[in-house]
């Protein structure tokens, strides 16, 4: 079978004062290849946790990563990840930053240079191969980390609130981005987002978690993401279902807040 | 006094500077960021004025020449200078009742010359006159009762210079200097020494240029200038590189592994705060006074910055970018090779720049202490024989030279990791 499961995953910390923390517990997701999920709660409910684990990062307390139809530990190039910021290689150009992976993996130089050539057109940054990552802006350097990424031609992506630290209108087209990369690759793509709206627009499936202990909440099907292909996002918020759904989700995320906080303050 | 004169004069010129560049010269500069009332306190809108700095330096040239009554300099600007020539004062003695005036004449000469005594009248009375030479900025006993009929020994005692009553101890201001009465009653003369500064102190820009001249053409104890120079850099280079090429490497180990870290965290830890001329005696003990001693001393002033640079430079890496590069598909290896090195190069540099200059200081100091050639054995041992110029000279060379290896770095720094501080 091919597809992404996440099998009864749990995982504790342990504290240095003896305590421990439980991150993630039983959360299983099957995702089909090219599945679009957007993960989405509110802060301490383990999200990064979890896609560290998948990326391979971290080794769960227990449960088990299966990505077509093989177990998988330590982190490969079979699953890429985007991070918010910071993890493109500045002491190498735009153009050697998109042909590490490959590069990595040996691929003869001009498959490599077809490749980055092929995806600095895709994220529309050929004029800038040369230029050294600093000397772009934010939503440049992200859309550098995406085509690095895709240059692995990964079976899955991870992408870590990779608009999170982009302005409001870079960020939409970058969502414009995502969407338009997720239908032309058919990737299977797993996305962690502090934005609600964002998390409404780039999930085919968008799952809740709830904190203390991290686990699955809600789960949705929504129709935004097919919707946004090759549309203005802003349409797409017109929908009315749209509204419905933020509004709902974001009570629910309130609720959880003040719950934390109530419980904070009883223990206090 | 003369001291509080220079920094009057120096602060003269700094406020004087500033009024007329910012009030004439700089009128017309309507910036934004010269509005202090939005940027006042905000460190990025501080510039260096170009022209405070060109002024400095100037400065320091022309107080140095009116203070050393350098030739460079136009007579009127010098300060006033010690005397020089003739100067005459009367002594009146006294003895059995009687008084007598002499005359005594002083001719006070350059230091370095020798003047033949004039001859003088011996004149009437018992007391007969006298002359003496006296260098500047020195002083004389003369023992005026010497040639009179009725001298120190029979009961003769100098009761007035120029007229004015004296007793031992007591001084009176004669022209070109001072004469002081000494407790045995011997006037003492001692000429005015104005306001410059004497050679053997501080020698006028000119000289210190002559003198370099002449140490280029003639070398120094057996070298030549750039022989010294050289010599100094050598053992800086040398033992910088040994330090290096130990250093990185360990620190990358500290940095990548704890077995490494536990086992040279104490030994670093503690070597690091020992400054490297407290190391000097024991160099000298276990490896004599030749090379061989003075690198092993830089070497260990290079090591312990260059490893603590390395392993701040590897520990310093985002865990994003060895993260990204494991699910970019690199091994361990290729991590190092491409992430954790590039990564902690900027570090390096950074620690190769404090390596340096702490090498050049110490190597001097090293110097100092004993050497046959370099920087520092050359001022030393002109210190010993008062060549001023000469330490002045290798003071200035030093700097210079000191300058120059940092200027350098920066510039190796900015063509090799153009990165710094882009992460």
């Amino acid at each position: 079978m091919t597809g992404l499961s996440i099998e009864n995953l749990s995982m504790r910390f342990d504290l240095p004062d003896g305590g421990s923390v439980q991150a993630l517990k039983d959360v299983s997701i099957d995702l089909k290849a090219g599945e679009l999920l957007s993960v989405l709660g509110p802060s301490g409910c383990g999200k990064t946790t979890l896609l560290n684990i998948v990326a391979g990062f971290l080794a769960p307390t227990s449960g088990e990563i299966v990505l077509n139809g093989k177990s998988v530990h330590g982190p490969s190039a079979e699953r890429g990840m985007v991070f918010q910021q910071g993890a493109l290689f500045e002491w190498m150009s735009v153009r050697e930053n998109v042909g590490f992976g490959p590069s990595m993996k040996g691929m003869p130089k001009n498959d490599k240079r077809d490749t980055v050539n092929h995806l600095l057109d895709v994220v529309g940054l050929q004029e800038f191969k040369e230029k050294a990552v600093y000397e772009l802006s934010g939503g440049m350097q992200q859309r550098v980390a995406l085509a690095r990424c895709l240059a692995n031609d990964p079976d899955v992506i991870l992408m870590d609130e990779p608009l999170g630290a982009l302005d409001a209108l870079t960020r939409e087209k970058m969502q414009s981005l995502v969407l338009k990369l997720w239908k032309e690759t058919g990737k299977t793509i797993i996305l962690i987002t502090h934005s609600v709206e964002e998390a409404l627009l780039l999930g085919e499936r968008l799952i809740v978690m709830a904190p203390r202990p991290g686990r699955i909440h809600k789960e949705y099907r929504l129709p935004f993401a097919e919707l946004g292909v090759g549309q203005d996002l802003r349409e797409v918020k017109k929908h009315p279902e749209f509204a419905t759904r933020r509004e709902e989700i974001l009570s629910m995320i309130w609720d959880m807040e003040e719950e934390i906080m109530g419980r904070t303050e009883a223990s206090a | 006094m003369t001291g509080l004169v220079f920094l009057a004069i120096y602060i003269g010129i700094f406020a004087g500077a500033f009024l007329i560049i910012t009030r004439v010269v700089q009128r017309t500069n309507n910036d934004y960021t010269s509005l202090k009332t939005v940027t006042f306190g905000d460190e990025s809108a501080v510039r260096p004025n170009r022209w405070a700095g060109v002024i400095s330096i100037l400065t320091i040239f022309v107080m140095w020449g009116i203070f050393t009554g350098s030739s460079l300099l136009p007579s009127f600007l010098h300060a006033p200078g010690p005397f020089l020539g003739t100067s005459n004062f009367t002594y009146t003695a006294e003895a059995d009742g009687k008084r007598d005036d002499a005359t005594v004449t002083v001719v006070v000469h350059p230091r370095e010359a020798e003047v033949e005594e004039p001859v003088i009248e011996a004149g009437d009375g018992f007391a007969k006159n006298d002359v003496a030479t006296v260098a500047q900025w020195r002083n004389k006993l003369i023992n005026v009762s010497g040639n009179d009929e009725i001298s120190k020994k029979d009961g003769a005692r100098v009761i007035a210079i120029n007229g004015k009553k004296i007793a031992p101890g007591g001084s009176v201001r004669v022209e070109g200097g001072v004469v002081n009465l000494s407790d045995k009653g011997t006037p003492n003369f001692v000429p005015a020494k104005g306001w410059q500064m004497e050679p053997l102190y501080l020698p006028a820009p000119e000289d210190v240029w002559a003198r370099t001249g002449q140490i280029i053409d003639e070398g120094f104890r057996n070298f030549t200038l750039f022989e010294h120079l050289g010599f100094s850099l050598f053992r800086v280079i040398v033992g910088f590189i040994c330090g290096a090429i130990v250093g990185i490497p360990l620190g990358y180990a500290m940095g990548l592994s704890n077995w490494f870290r536990g086992w040279f965290d104490p030994i670093v830890e503690f070597m690091r705060p020992v400054p490297p001329l407290a190391l000097i005696p024991l160099v000298i003990i276990w490896a004599g006074i030749g090379e061989t001693g003075k690198i092993i001393l830089l070497f260990l002033a290079a090591l312990w910055i260059m490893a603590i640079a390395a392993r701040s430079g590897v520990s310093g890496v985002n865990i994003s970018k060895v993260h990204a590069a494991y699910s970019l598909g690199a091994s361990k290896w290729q991590i190092m090779r491409y992430v954790i090195i590039p990564n902690s190069l900027p570090e390096i540099f950074t620690g190769a720049r404090v390596a340096m200059g702490v090498c050049w200081g110490t190597v001097v100091a090293a110097e100092l202490v004993a050497a046959e050639q370099g920087a520092g054995m050359m001022i030393m041992t002109a210190s010993k024989f008062q060549n001023t110029d000469i330490v002045i000279m290798g003071i200035i060379l030093i700097g210079v030279i000191g300058f120059g290896i940092d200027m350098l770095m920066r510039a190796a720094e900015r063509f090799l990791v153009p990165w710094k501080g882009k992460g």
